[in-house]
């Protein structure tokens, strides 16, 4: 297959399509107007739609619509369009419609930095809206890892019916890079069967009802029972991290998205000094691999370096929860839109091994 | 004796959510009657909203969705422009529509939606006990404006004169559901509608004038009295649009 | 000649169908539904002219009409 050179967010959105998306809803902001730019271009192409929506919350509920229809369908937007977005990710969640959504992270808080940034690694994974739902967060390191998350997050999304979440920073959208684009999927609609029909009102099977329409407590209860179970399967089946030179790590970086691939960089210049450095690498932050940090040895680990472009640090507490301090953790990060170099990481290691032989 | 008049096969078999005497009721019935008679039961999209009108989830013996507070027009957006085949009937209360939702209404009707929109207008938050809306006369009484609505919170705002400044959009009346008469009128307004977007003719906007006796603490007889002596006098009941001209 | 049937599980007594009737032939009964509410009825004798604005009004579809 012949390589395509192609911008980060160009590239994703060619995923979506070979993906199956046939729908796309969303508005403008920075740093991922080129999602939207593609798919309206693109969409009508392969006899898809694509809509400018007058909102992020106007676009979150077309999403909704189209979801209910049985179309696979994006939205994307940054971090402050999330969170306007956060009332219909959380009915999508609730309702089990699948859809992915596209989170080019920027600085924040508020209305931040328009620089790439992973500031939103709370919102993204502890729900971002309201009733504690749970849904698949994949982190692409790289423009073909993005093209190759967001072509299998369509599949995981039907597999769990569910909203799926592809977090990744300003600067994958940004980059252009060599990729390999995966073969077009044949993309049909399917009105797919719902709880509250198949369980609530079975003597009408052919009436489709969302289940924001449970109006029975018991009824309602059971399915967030349901709900619970499938939250657990997603943690159980979909814990997905790189681990690189970690055999006999004695450092190691805990880092996701760009900040993993200065991350790695520094792994191989600290080895080529004779320090032993490793990184682990989740590739979804939701479920996390707690399993990757939990079997660490605290005989052989002397220090684990949680890297994030974000002050403060947001993914300690998931590296804090594998590691039960049973290894001293030190968070590093820069905010804002600036960014930290591998020489940057280098010395905080270096710094750290000196600090620890006083 | 031959039955001229029976309960529509598109309602469920059981009682509405509303209150005694709200013309909530009287609209599900009206439009559940016409999706017998175009016999579209199998293929029409309820698309409710937050508020009252979500309790036609009890009445409707269709395809249902109840959508985000006021974003009833985009969910709508979202299946018509997937699954066109569809009759798709966008149910949506003032508080709804011309508050929190005002400019997903506003935009669905600007892009030309091929929906039928019907606007359920009783001038006063409903479900959640009767705080003032957009569409609350001067001077009528809510529980945040417990002296009467005053110009401090803006006037009433009319909708049908607001959508009529787009081009966009193909059929726009406002009806009113205080007598027979009016209610045969309502049904006949919503059945152009319909056809409108069974035709591919585009947006379609039916403001149904209506009340809540709970709310307007009053009984229902005195509600439809109140109709007749106030709000239809703000709100003018007639065709604002029709077939997409002026 | 007509008349009009009450699905008294329906009716929640709001009095609209009264208030639309041109020949004054309903109203409030003594029978109470298992909702609690007095349900409307035909008086005795009176004649429907079978017009269905009484139907047409009734919020609950709880009126059927035979003419």
């Amino acid at each position: 297959m012949s390589k395509l050179f192609i911008k980060g967010n160009e590239a994703i959105a060619e995923a979506a399509v070979r993906g199956g998306c046939r729908f796309f809803a969303g508005y403008p902001i920075t740093p991922q107007n080129e999602i939207p730019e593609y798919m309206s271009r693109r969409l009508p192409e392969v006899g898809g739609v694509f809509v400018q929506g007058e909102s992020e919350l106007a676009s979150i509920n077309m999403i909704y619509g189209a979801a209910y229809a049985g179309v696979s369908s994006l939205t994307s937007s940054s971090g402050p369009g999330l969170s306007l977005m956060a009332e219909g990710i959380s009915s999508l969640a609730a309702s089990g419609f699948p859809a992915v959504l596209v989170n080019m992270m920027r600085g924040g808080p508020g209305t931040g930095a328009i620089q790439g940034a992973q500031m939103d690694y709370m919102q993204a994974t502890r729900g971002g809206g309201h009733g504690g739902y749970r849904m698949p967060v994949l982190a692409p390191g790289s423009v073909q890892e993005a093209v190759d998350l967001v072509y299998e997050a369509f599949d995981i999304a039907w597999k769990y019916m569910t909203p799926v979440l592809v977090v990744a920073d300003g600067y994958i959208g940004s980059v252009m890079e060599a990729v390999e684009l995966p073969p077009m999927k044949e993309s049909k609609r399917k009105e797919f069967p719902l709880y509250t029909t198949v369980h609530l009102n079975p003597e009408n099977p052919h009436r489709r009802s969302s289940c924001t329409m449970i109006t029975n407590e018991v009824d309602h209860e059971e399915w967030n029972k349901v709900q619970a179970a499938k939250y657990e399967k997603m943690a159980e089946e979909l814990v997905r991290c790189e681990e690189f030179m970690m055999e006999d790590a004695e450092y190691v970086m805990v880092a996701y998205g760009t900040s993993a691939r200065v991350a790695r960089n520094a792994v191989i210049s600290l080895r080529e000094q004779g320090i032993k450095a490793g990184l682990i690498r989740p590739i979804l932050i939701w479920p996390y691999p707690y399993e990757a940090l939990r079997k660490l040895d605290p005989a052989k680990v002397k220090n684990i370096f949680c890297l994030e472009l974000s002050i403060p640090a947001q993914m300690v507490e998931d590296v804090r929860f594998g590691v039960y301090d049973r290894i001293p953790v030190t968070t590093y990060g820069r905010s804002a839109g600036l960014t930290f170099s591998e020489e940057d990481v280098e010395e905080l290691v270096k710094k750290t091994i000196e600090g620890g032989e006083k | 004796m031959e039955k001229i008049y029976s309960r529509p096969k598109a309602l469920q078999n059981r009682a509405t959510g509303y209150c005694p005497g709200c013309l909530h009721g009287t609209t599900v019935k009206i439009i559940a009657e016409l999706i017998d008679e175009f016999g579209i039961q199998d293929s029409t999209v309820a698309v409710l909203p937050i508020g009252c009108s979500a309790l036609d989830c009890w009445s409707f013996e269709t395809d249902m969705i109840i959508s985000l507070h006021g974003r009833a027009p985009a969910t709508a957006t979202g299946i018509k422009r997937n699954a066109p085949e569809k009759t798709v009937i966008v149910i949506q209360g003032d508080g709804d529509l011309a508050s929190i939702g005002l400019a997903e209404i506003m935009h669905a009707a600007n892009r030309g939606e091929n929906l039928t929109v019907i606007f359920m207008n009783n001038g006063i938050f409903g479900m959640t006990g009767g705080q003032m809306a957009p569409t609350t006369l001067i001077g009528q009484k809510a529980t945040t404006a417990q002296g009467g609505r005053t110009e401090a919170h803006g006037y009433p705002m009319h909708m049908c004169e607001i959508l009529n400044e787009l081009k966009a959009p193909y059929y726009i009346q406002r009806c009113a559901m205080d007598s027979p008469a009016h209610v045969r009128e309502a049904k006949k307004a919503i059945r152009k509608g319909l056809e409108n977007q069974m035709n591919g003719k585009g947006f379609s906007f039916i403001e149904l004038m209506s009340n809540c006796p709970t709310n307007w603490s009053m009984s229902a007889e005195k509600s439809i009295e109140y109709m007749r002596e106030y709000t239809l006098k703000e709100f003018q009941i007639g065709v604002y649009r029709d077939g997409g001209e002026k | 000649m007509a008349k009009v049937e009450i699905r008294s599980e329906f009716c929640k007594s709001c009095k609209l169908c009264i208030m639309a009737c041109p020949k004054d032939v309903l109203a409030v009964g003594s029978k109470v539904n298992a909702a609690g509410y007095e349900v409307v009825e035909m008086k005795e004798g009176a004649e429907c002219i079978g017009c269905a604005s009484c139907a047409v009004m009734c919020p609950e579809a709880a009126i059927e009409v035979y003419k």
